[in-house]
């Protein structure tokens, strides 16, 4: 009696996990195996998941296609010094929201914590307008200046330093290190599983990211990876789903590699965070 | 090697004052413990020593050097924690490291200096161990080979050895102890455990409420005692004390120093009770023996007396304690203590 219930439990939970499983997967299987169909086979009904045969031919039609090689440049750098310049605000600012008293402290936490919650929309016609006036619409620049400073970065850092006893940090001081020291030397290398996490949420909503660059660039050499894909649409024409899907896998894979490359950390970081 | 002075030290936090205008020598090269129970003020002092929570108002000299405005790094003094605070993302061998390379030590010197210390303290095969992979009392001497590569010439400890279980406590107590023979720095060592404070200091500094009660060798503290507080804190027992009936005095006398019988004797002090409870500890026993008017616990080393036998509790004179309505010991010689003993004398014989 007691080993059949199991049975159902664990036959139940397996269901259960499989439908939200794919769920989860299907678009992306479709999405593959449509970049490796042939046109005529895109349109086909009742609609078939397989193609006959691979059309690898469809990613070098999509990257001929228009500057690639230029996108996949500007969206790399953007990515990238987006990061960097995050990591670099945001430690400090994480280490002194959490083990530093100062006055004004919990109005300036307060003032982060507000910032997250702002969307870009409400934002990018006066941040657009400034950076116009400074003059570096032409550049990568109002891609990477505005997202300088992760708020929920800095509130999830927040967290994980507040977890780091104050001991360690008096012992380093006694050992005669600098603030700088410790924070390089003790907090990082204590909050790997959490800047692993924020780096690579950042990394993809940022390399996936849309509207901002939509709007902050109009010339070809500064737009990104995202916009490129887009305009797949117009010089494939609307229905060239092969085209489009094969850009769309050349976009997203970075993602995957990186998710399936730092998942464990991810998982460790929202355990410790409590967020779980 | 260095002396650390207390000038009118007040510590503060926020509207709390922990403690007031203390004055406090530490003697060079001593094995000094503070104790008290929690809350009393001696971690407050200890942190002050190290520069982390720098005093209120006041001096703090370090071998005659005000250091009020010195970083906890420049101050020459090594602390060792509660709970270690080893830097868990480093080898030991890092560990050990670190105040050295934030010092400017050579390589060379360093290695040398990381070997014999970790040979000292029995580290040597687990240099390129994390911590995460070592037992407690491995953690421990990370923490104490990590304190003493700095030759620090103040070594700090805040109840370093709570942490351990019972049979290492002991063991890492003699160590300790010889440590501060080999060394022959200033030890300041925290803790509420008023057996590890007898078993290895120099000088006993006995603390409550942000004051200092006493302050003398553990021998001095036990057998005089400058006040109540004392006397109930040091002692396993502690002393039995009991209002005595006049002038707000009281009177006590040490758990040992009470001869249990089953008939009455001529000691001074006798007192009838029964015995409540028996704690056989192996080479002694715990009685403790209730009357009509007081309980006081007895230690025996014979165990001839059993549970809810009536005894008779016989003090002789020189082993009683007098304490005054201020709680201050009356020493032998002073005016009332002659007085005080009479009249204990009297309530015995009514």
């Amino acid at each position: 009696m007691h080993s059949k219930w199991r049975l159902i439990q664990s036959g139940t939970s397996y269901t259960l996990k499989g439908v939200v499983l794919l769920i989860f997967i299907f678009p992306f299987l479709w999405m593959i195996m449509t970049a490796l169909k042939t046109f005529p086979e895109t349109m086909v009904f009742p609609p078939r998941l397989l193609p006959a045969m691979p059309q690898w031919s469809n990613f070098v039609t999509a990257m001929q296609s228009g500057p690639f090689v230029t996108y996949t440049i500007n969206s790399v750098i953007v990515t990238v010094s987006i990061i960097i310049l995050q990591m670099v605000i945001m430690i400090p600012a994480a280490y002194a929201f959490a083990k530093y008293k100062f006055k004004g402290q919990p109005l300036l936490f307060a003032l982060v914590l507000l910032a997250f919650m702002i969307p870009g929309q409400v934002t990018f016609i006066p941040v657009y307008l400034m950076l116009a006036d400074w003059g570096i619409i032409h550049t990568l620049l109002p891609q990477i200046l505005p997202f300088a400073a992760n708020a929920f970065g800095i509130f999830l850092l927040r967290q994980y330093f507040m977890q780091v006893p104050t001991e360690i940090i008096e012992s380093a001081r006694l050992d005669n290190a600098s603030e700088f020291k410790i924070m390089l030397k003790i907090m990082v290398p204590m909050s790997v599983p959490a800047l692993a996490t924020i780096g690579l949420f950042s990394f993809v909503s940022h390399w996936n990211d849309y509207f901002w660059p939509l709007v902050m660039t109009d010339s070809m050499n500064v737009r990104p990876l995202t916009i490129g894909i887009a305009m797949l649409r117009e010089t494939e024409g609307i229905s060239n789903w092969n085209i489009i899907m094969a850009g769309n896998v050349v976009l997203v894979l970075p993602i995957l590699l990186a998710y399936l490359f730092s998942s464990k950390q991810i998982v460790k970081a929202f355990v410790y965070s409590g967020i779980k | 090697m260095a002396s650390i002075e207390f000038k009118k030290v007040t510590k503060s936090f926020g509207d709390s004052t922990v403690i007031e205008d203390l004055d406090l020598m530490i003697e060079d090269g001593k094995f000094t413990v503070l104790v008290g129970p929690s809350g009393c003020g001696k971690t407050t002092l200890l942190r002050m020593i190290a520069g982390l929570d720098p005093q209120t108002s006041g001096a703090v000299l370090i071998d005659g050097k005000d250091v009020s405005h010195t970083a906890p790094g420049q101050r020459g003094v090594a602390l060792v924690f509660q709970n270690y605070a080893i830097y868990p993302t480093m080898s030991v061998r890092e560990n050990i490291e670190f105040g050295l390379k934030n010092n400017k030590v050579s390589k060379e010197e360093r290695k040398e200096l990381v070997e014999s210390i970790s040979a000292t303290v029995g580290l040597s095969d687990y240099l390129d161990r994390k911590p995460s992979t070592l037992s407690g009392g491995q953690r421990q001497r990370v923490a104490l080979a990590r304190a003493m590569v700095k030759k620090p010439a103040v070594f700090l400890m805040d109840e370093p050895l709570s942490n351990l279980d019972a049979k290492l406590r002991v063991h890492m107590r003699i160590e300790l102890i010889e440590l501060h023979k080999k060394l022959g720095s200033t030890f300041v060592y925290v803790t509420h455990d008023q057996v590890e404070a007898m078993s290895m200091a120099d000088t006993i500094v006995l603390m409550n409420k942000g004051e200092i009660q006493q302050e003398a060798s553990p021998d001095t503290i036990y057998r005089e005692p400058n006040n109540l507080f004392t006397a109930q804190f040091v002692g396993v027992p502690p002393m039995n004390t009991a209002p005595l009936g006049k002038d707000g005095a009281s009177f006590g006398f040490r758990p040992e120093s009470a001869a249990l019988t089953r008939s009455a004797t001529d000691a001074w002090f006798q007192y009838k009770g029964v015995i409540m409870t028996r704690e056989m500890l192996g080479s002694e026993t715990i009685y403790h023996v209730k009357g009509d008017r007081y309980t006081f616990m007895i230690k025996c080393y014979e165990d001839l007396f059993a549970v809810d036998e009536p005894v008779y509790v016989g003090v002789p004179a020189d082993k009683l304690f007098f304490f005054g309505a201020d709680e201050k010991r009356i020493a032998k010689n002073a005016p009332g203590y002659q007085a005080y003993l009479d009249w204990l004398r009297r309530q015995v014989d009514e």
